[in-house]
């Protein structure tokens, strides 16, 4: 019982992270047409950026956190304007190549650069956990929990409550009657594609201070988000949201009940299993066809 | 027209098709007899395409049974459809575009060949044998329609007319019993659509069953056999088309949208 | 004439090893081979018949170990029960590794062509990362990450004459060449008969091609049985040549090579796996004089972008087309 509360509670801590990832890709997927492969190298430049701002030039870790994100909008900003805004109105298998020789060539460079020993980070939180009875949680995970909880809640604010989400909202439903009531389709692409890119950057920097920073962190963050949010459903932000706490959930108990070299494997069989059964995904309206 | 004549090929009974809690189509009872060229008419959003989606297997309906030549077309998937001998074309052009006019018409030829994938493999003489069969017979449906000089230029590269030609063509190829054409003369102009018209008297000598959506009144009247004309997913009349010409609530219905019956 | 083109370069392929006297080239080319063969196999499904399948390495993998296990025997549990098999011939081998791979096409086709477009996609990258992490974890069957060592070679035998085995790289060269073209040939006769054609009208325009009576379960799973034989035909081939096959082969990275060979050389042609294969496969030895691994990936994605944007056809499309308008 003691060990099955353990692991709801780091399925939580791990959940919010896994839907801010997630929210970032659904996102970009939802409005752009684009399946980005570049999500998960986001999320490795998110880990070495916190890295390079508090190990290299000494800047404090919570702003270094911040600068991750900021850096991450920037660079998806740059990604979107060179590769993908010449490519506007190619099918979504043209522009999937596109991310994904991207993909190659961040990760490579960020190999290049960094080289491909882990990197650490020594946060500022404390080192003993808390404990509640049975329980305990490291400082540092809760605080990732509350960062990522304080995002998803300030993209969910961005989406429902400011003029730039409305407009969003609106290329969602339909693209080209957007475009006719005045909504600038190119400007709200480059910045979905910004935004996404931010929020994986910054669950990288959460995550890499949590865990390491590694050239190939990236690809099985790709592969997870890709999950989430196919469990969600393409282009559901809420069902991106629970997608990521599913996922965190399944992997946590196979790793705890069945055997934890199969912890990531359970997102694709989870995959495999929701599209057996519900080929759009858990929350997903019918995506239409044609 | 036929001996067959008197006989129903095509039976829609009772259909309804709803969209959520929109009404398509209402209770539709309609038939094609063996031989006949039916229409179905009505104003812009009247569920004429609906129906046709109903009868080809591309859209199940919500009630009601379509049933050809005693075989029911519940559940079956729009390759099972064509495979009992019914055929349609779509109201914007489609067509293989990248490919000939020649291989579009061998494509349409496909449910005419059996060889198997291991005859296929090990290139039997069978195998060859078909092949020059078939394409021997999109030559001949190729020269049929009128095309034969274009048999190389790609699907996309004809202009409009010669593409809804090469659609027809396509949709023969398959040999149909049963064909079905959606809005057929769209966009044509006036001498492509008389020789058209004139096709499609040469297609219902091979014994094919027509039913039509069509726009363009004067080609209605003047080719069909019996008319169906829906309104708001109802049948409001149904008749030769001296009847319908003259039926006032199929005139109040065109009224509606502008549009004369009478118009040349 | 059509049919001596082929032939003039499978003999110009066949002398190689007469006039090559550089070991390594020779070895270059029998791996640029096998993932040609792979990238054929790809551009079938990806290709005509317009699937983006991006778990291929998996039937390249699955082949792989299939012919290893097959070859070196094993003594695992399969859900609980003890089997033990003693080792086979690597023929043997080759042909259960396509059986294998082939039969995984079928359930990845019925699964997977229930979805579409970008979920067909990520449902093929999650099959190929399930089978790595089942490589990796099933050490009672595949050593795990430790590898399967010492794969016995392909071995030839003649009645009377006893066996010969295949040692060196050149009849290893031979051997790829013959199900290279054994392969070539298979997916030409498929794709230019009456099975090639449903193929295509599929991708062009699946509502008209349902609508003329093509099953589209039938002919997708199909492309996609007869891909997974063949790439799992080309790693069996990597087993047996290399010796040596760890879980690392069921990296993404490989079903992005094979993608890329494709997408250059030209989707949807005969010629373009063979072209992109080949540029793709001989590139690392051009490069390696001057760049590091790292590096030369990093080009590899340059190289793929440039294409998407300035080639977005492949070059054998692209010279075709040159050469009409002359």
């Amino acid at each position: 019982m003691d060990e099955l509360l353990q692991h709801i509670v780091n399925a939580v801590m791990l959940g919010a992270t896994y839907a801010l990832l997630g929210i970032g890709l659904t996102l970009i997927f939802g409005i752009m047409r684009v399946v980005n492969f570049t999500h998960g190298e986001l999320y490795a430049f998110g880990g070495y950026m916190i890295f390079m701002l508090t190990a290299m030039l000494g800047v404090n870790f919570y702003l270094a956190l911040l600068g991750a994100l900021v850096l991450g909008i920037v660079l998806g900003a740059v990604i979107e304007l060179v590769l993908l805004r010449p490519m506007r109105g190619a099918d979504i298998d043209t522009t999937m190549l596109i991310m994904i020789g991207c993909w190659i060539v961040l990760q490579n460079t960020e190999q290049m650069i960094w080289g491909g020993v882990a990197k650490s980070i020594v946060s500022p939180l404390p080192g003993e956990p808390l404990v509640f009875g049975p329980i305990s949680v490291a400082w540092l995970r809760v605080f990732v929990f509350v960062a990522a909880a304080l995002l998803i809640a300030g993209t969910y604010a961005l989406i429902h409550r400011t003029k730039l989400g409305k407009a969003m909202r609106a290329t969602f439903q339909d693209r080209d009657t957007a475009a006719l009531m005045g909504v600038n389709v190119s400007a709200i692409n480059t910045a979905t594609f910004a935004l996404g890119s931010g929020l994986a950057a910054a669950a990288g920097a959460l995550l890499g201070a949590v865990f390491v920073i590694t050239p190939t962190m990236g690809d099985l963050a790709a592969l997870k988000a890709f999950a989430i949010v196919i469990l969600g459903g393409l282009g559901s932000i809420t069902g991106a949201t629970i997608g990521g706490f599913i996922l965190a959930f399944a992997e946590e108990m196979g790793a705890g009940y069945v055997s934890s070299g199969y912890r990531d494997a359970m997102g694709f069989l989870l995959i495999i299993v929701v599209l057996l059964f519900k080929p759009t995904g858990l929350f997903a309206r019918a995506e239409r066809i044609g | 027209m036929n001996a067959r004549a008197s006989s129903a090929a095509l039976s829609i009974e009772h259909v309804s098709v709803h969209f959520g809690g929109l009404v398509a189509i209402s209770d539709m009872t309609f038939n094609v007899n063996e031989g006949e060229l039916v229409s179905l008419i009505g104003p812009n959003g009247a569920g004429k395409t609906t129906a046709f989606n109903v009868v080809t297997g591309f859209l199940a309906p919500t009630r009601g049974d379509v049933r050809y030549r005693g075989v029911s077309l519940n559940g079956l998937k729009s390759h099972e459809v064509a495979n009992l001998g019914l055929v349609r074309t779509f109201q914007k052009t489609s067509v293989f575009g990248a490919n000939t006019v020649f291989d579009n018409v061998l494509m349409g030829l496909h449910r005419h060949g059996t060889s198997s994938v291991w005859e296929t493999l090990l290139n039997l003489k069978r195998v060859r044998e078909e092949e020059a069969k078939l394409r021997n017979e999109a030559r001949q449906i190729l020269d049929f329609v009128g095309l034969a000089a274009r048999a190389d230029e790609l699907g996309a590269a004809l202009p409009y007319g010669e593409q809804r030609l090469l659609e027809v063509a396509v949709a023969l190829a398959a040999k149909p019993t049963l064909l079905l054409l959606d809005e057929p003369v769209s966009g044509m102009n006036a001498s492509e659509t008389a020789s058209f018209i004139e096709l499609l008297t040469r297609i219902r000598q091979r014994d094919v069953t027509v039913l039509l959506v069509e726009h363009d009144m004067q080609l209605v009247m003047n080719v069909s056999d019996r008319i169906v004309v829906l309104n708001y997913g109802k049948i409001i009349a149904e008749g030769p088309p001296a009847l319908i010409q003259n039926d006032p609530e199929v005139i109040r219905a065109y009224l509606g949208q502008g549009i004369g019956l009478h118009r040349a | 004439m059509k049919r001596a083109v082929p032939l003039f370069w499978l003999a110009l392929l066949a002398s190689v090893p007469l006039w090559l006297g550089d070991a390594y080239f020779l070895h270059v080319l029998i791996t640029t081979g096998i993932f040609t063969i792979a990238a054929m196999s790809l551009n079938l499904l990806l290709g005509y018949t317009g699937q983006l399948s991006l778990g291929h390495v998996a039937f390249f993998g699955i082949g792989a170990y299939a012919s290893a296990l097959t070859s070196l025997g094993f003594d695992a549990h399969f859900f609980g029960i003890r089997v033990v098999h003693e080792p086979w011939p690597a023929v043997v081998g080759l042909a259960v590794g396509i059986v294998i791979a082939g039969l995984c096409g079928y359930a990845i086709g019925k699964l997977s062509f229930k979805v579409r477009g970008a979920y067909f996609v990520i449902v093929t990258i999650s099959f190929a990362e399930v089978t790595r992490l089942v490589a990796l974890n099933w050490v009672e069957l595949t050593q795990g990450p430790l590898a399967l060592n010492n794969i016995p070679p392909f071995t030839l035998a003649f009645p009377g004459l006893g066996e010969y085995t295949l040692w060196g790289k050149v009849p290893n060269y031979y051997v790829v060449l013959s199900v290279g073209a054994l392969a070539y040939l298979v997916i030409r006769r498929l794709v230019l008969s009456r099975i090639g054609r449903a193929m295509i009208a599929l991708r062009e325009n699946e509502p008209l091609a349902t609508s003329l009576g093509i099953d589209v379960t039938r002919f997708l799973v199909l492309a996609a049985v007869i891909s997974a034989g063949i790439a799992g035909a080309a790693g069996a081939l990597y087993a047996h040549f290399v010796r040596i096959i760890d879980p690392d082969i069921f990296l993404f990275i490989y079903t992005v090579t094979m993608v890329i060979m494709v997408i250059t050389g030209g989707k949807g042609t005969l010629a373009g796996p063979l072209v992109g294969g080949l540029i793709f496969g001989m590139l690392p030895v051009v490069l390696r004089a001057y760049t590091s691994p790292v590096a030369q990936w990093i080009i590899y994605g340059v190289l793929m972008i440039l294409v998407v944007f300035f080639l977005p056809r492949g070059i054998v499309p692209a010279v075709r087309e040159r050469w009409a308008k002359r």
